[in-house]
């Protein structure tokens, strides 16, 4: 129970953070994605046409929310848990009883709250661009949190092996955000030719991403069902590292 | 009951550096102790070990006869830390913070927001509880470091220099809070730069020096074995020249004062007698330096010159 309360308090704190500071945390998010409806939706798509015989703005839709969600969880828990490494706060937690595992669960927690904060409120922007559906809740749902977890751990990874504000920054720079917008957000994969093509499906945001397109519009460029594997695949590695990091005390103790 | 118990304690950290040699340590339940030394002795790893910041390299650590390797929340429990450096989030409300840190000890939300209430109160910082922790003074950035510490009420409270920093009226409250604590039962250990704190507050001391404990006693006891006061007497007349005065080591700092060392045998009467003989007139005296300040510089100038030696 002790272990419970104090896990609430961490989840508690980080949801706390990302409410306080929203105008750095939820509005961007807000603004970007608007702007991606407008310009990529409503005046570049119009000519585009139909992909996988969708409207363009509707096709991307899914991807905008996802990649909202993506970029949201891996940062809330960079910048917070990194933020708390170099206040030094996080000795907060490591002179409590709080095992690394809580620690962990606490942090991801926050991001993945953050990822769903930030998705619905994408969700509710594309609600007033587009007639929006979904034909799969349950895919919708599965690889919204899954996603969500993910990301968080990759976040959490991050700021463990962090020594200064640049290491927080140079991943999401340069390959969450790469890996993010050749992912097929804007584009299906089977509009490339074949070296770039097979290149593409070695990207795992790809499977995420077209999982999600899946639940909303009943088309994908993979096996739904692979897709889901990968990701859980994926979440069970980066948790597997952080836990032994975290008993060994890898970026926190001396 | 041991509050703590140290056995063979040794650090040796990733870049080869032996911070601490097998260091064995006791304080009692009840104790206000004082754990002393230099600058890079070995203080701060000996308290972020016991506080399982730092990961001992081996040795036994036992805190209320709880072993650290057995039974680590247990030793957790016991223990409330105010480290050396402001390590709040500069961005919290005080009340969260300290509210944040009774959770993680198990406090559920409504009690440790009471609790943080209480401990804020005790340390003159109610009226502060709902601002952010970087407008705070220096002197309030400590005591709500203090106040974090209490609020899961531990028994045993590690200060390491709480006083850094913080001017003498605060010093001398944050010294009555702590006294008044001790009394109520909770085990005190303070690392400090100020040694007239350990002297005033500190019932038994250890002194650590590269990594050993050079000294281990009560404060009394430790105080007894200085052989030699120094005292700054200030002069009515100005002094042509320095008089002679056997037994005593006399120096000029100006025409009107004087350094002296008095050995303790001749004692300080004798002085004066020697120096009205003289037509010297003293209009005040101090000491040089406070008694554990001596001891302590005696102390650890010796270790040096020992190791230089060898």
């Amino acid at each position: 129970m002790q272990r419970l309360i104090a896990f609430h308090t961490i989840l508690y704190k980080e949801i706390h953070r990302f409410v306080r500071i929203w105008p750095q945390t939820l509005l961007p998010s807000a603004v970007t994605t608007s702007l991606y409806f407008l310009i990529f939706g409503k005046l570049i798509g119009g000519r585009i046409g139909e992909m996988h015989g969708i409207a363009y703005m509707d096709y991307i839709v899914p991807g905008i929310i996802l990649m909202s969600v993506i970029t949201n969880a891996y940062g809330n828990v960079v910048a917070s848990f990194y933020s708390s490494k170099f206040q030094r706060n996080i000795e907060e937690m490591l002179i409590a009883p709080v095992p690394g595992w809580m620690m962990l669960a606490g942090y991801v927690g926050g991001g993945v709250a953050r990822g769903l904060a930030v998705g619905g409120v994408v969700m509710g922007i594309a609600a007033l661009f587009t007639n929006l559906k979904i034909a799969h809740a349950e895919v919708v749902v599965l690889v919204f949190l899954l996603t969500a977890i993910l990301f968080s751990l990759a976040g959490f990874l991050n700021a463990l092996f962090a020594n200064s504000f640049d290491d927080i920054s140079i991943i999401p720079n340069f390959v969450l955000t790469p890996l993010v917008y050749l992912g097929g957000v804007f584009y299906s994969v089977d509009l490339l030719p074949d070296p770039w093509k097979i290149i593409s499906l070695g990207n795992p945001i790809l499977y995420m991403v077209s999982a999600f397109r899946y639940g909303f519009l009943g088309v994908s460029d993979v096996s739904v069902e692979r897709a889901i594997l990968i990701i859980i695949g994926f979440i069970l590695v980066l948790l597997l590292w952080s836990l032994w990091l975290l008993k060994r005390g890898t970026g926190l103790k001396q | 009951m041991k509050a703590l118990s140290l056995s063979k304690l040794t650090k040796v950290y990733k870049n080869g550096f032996k911070a601490l040699n097998g260091i064995n340590l006791d304080v009692e339940e009840g104790d206000f102790f004082a754990l002393l030394g230099p600058n890079g002795a070995g203080k701060s790893t000996t308290i972020g070990i016991i506080s399982s910041l730092v990961t001992k390299t081996s040795g036994q650590v036992s805190v209320f006869g709880h072993d650290l390797d057995r039974a680590p929340d247990a030793v957790k429990r016991c223990i409330g830390l105010v480290p050396q450096e402001i390590n709040f989030n500069q961005f919290e409300k005080a009340r969260y913070i300290v509210a944040n840190q009774a959770g993680y000890y198990g406090i559920r939300r409504s009690q440790a927001l009471k609790r943080a209430d209480e401990c804020l109160e005790v340390l003159g910082l109610g009226d502060k509880r709902n601002q952010t922790a970087r407008l705070l003074s220096g002197g309030m950035k400590r005591r709500l470091m203090i106040a974090r510490a209490l609020a899961h009420s531990p028994r045993l409270l590690i200060l390491d220099e709480p006083t850094a920093g913080v001017d003498i009226e605060i010093r001398r409250s944050m010294w009555d809070y702590l006294r008044q604590l001790n009394r109520d039962g909770t085990t005190i250990i303070l690392t400090t730069h100020y040694l007239e704190e350990a002297e005033n507050l500190c019932r038994n001391i250890a002194i650590i020096d590269h990594g050993d404990i050079i000294e281990n006693n009560a404060m009394g006891n430790l105080l007894g074995k200085l052989d030699n006061v120094s005292f700054i007497l200030e002069l009515r007349k100005p002094l042509e020249k320095l008089p002679t005065l056997a037994g005593y080591r006399l120096s000029r700092i100006d025409a009107r004062t004087l350094a002296v060392d008095v050995p303790v045998e001749l004692g300080i009467h004798g002085l004066f007698d020697v120096l009205s003989l003289q037509g010297i007139e003293v209009t005040s005296l101090r000491n040089a330096s406070n008694r554990l300040e001596q001891f302590f510089m005696n102390l650890v100038e010796n270790g040096r010159s020992d190791r230089t030696s060898a």
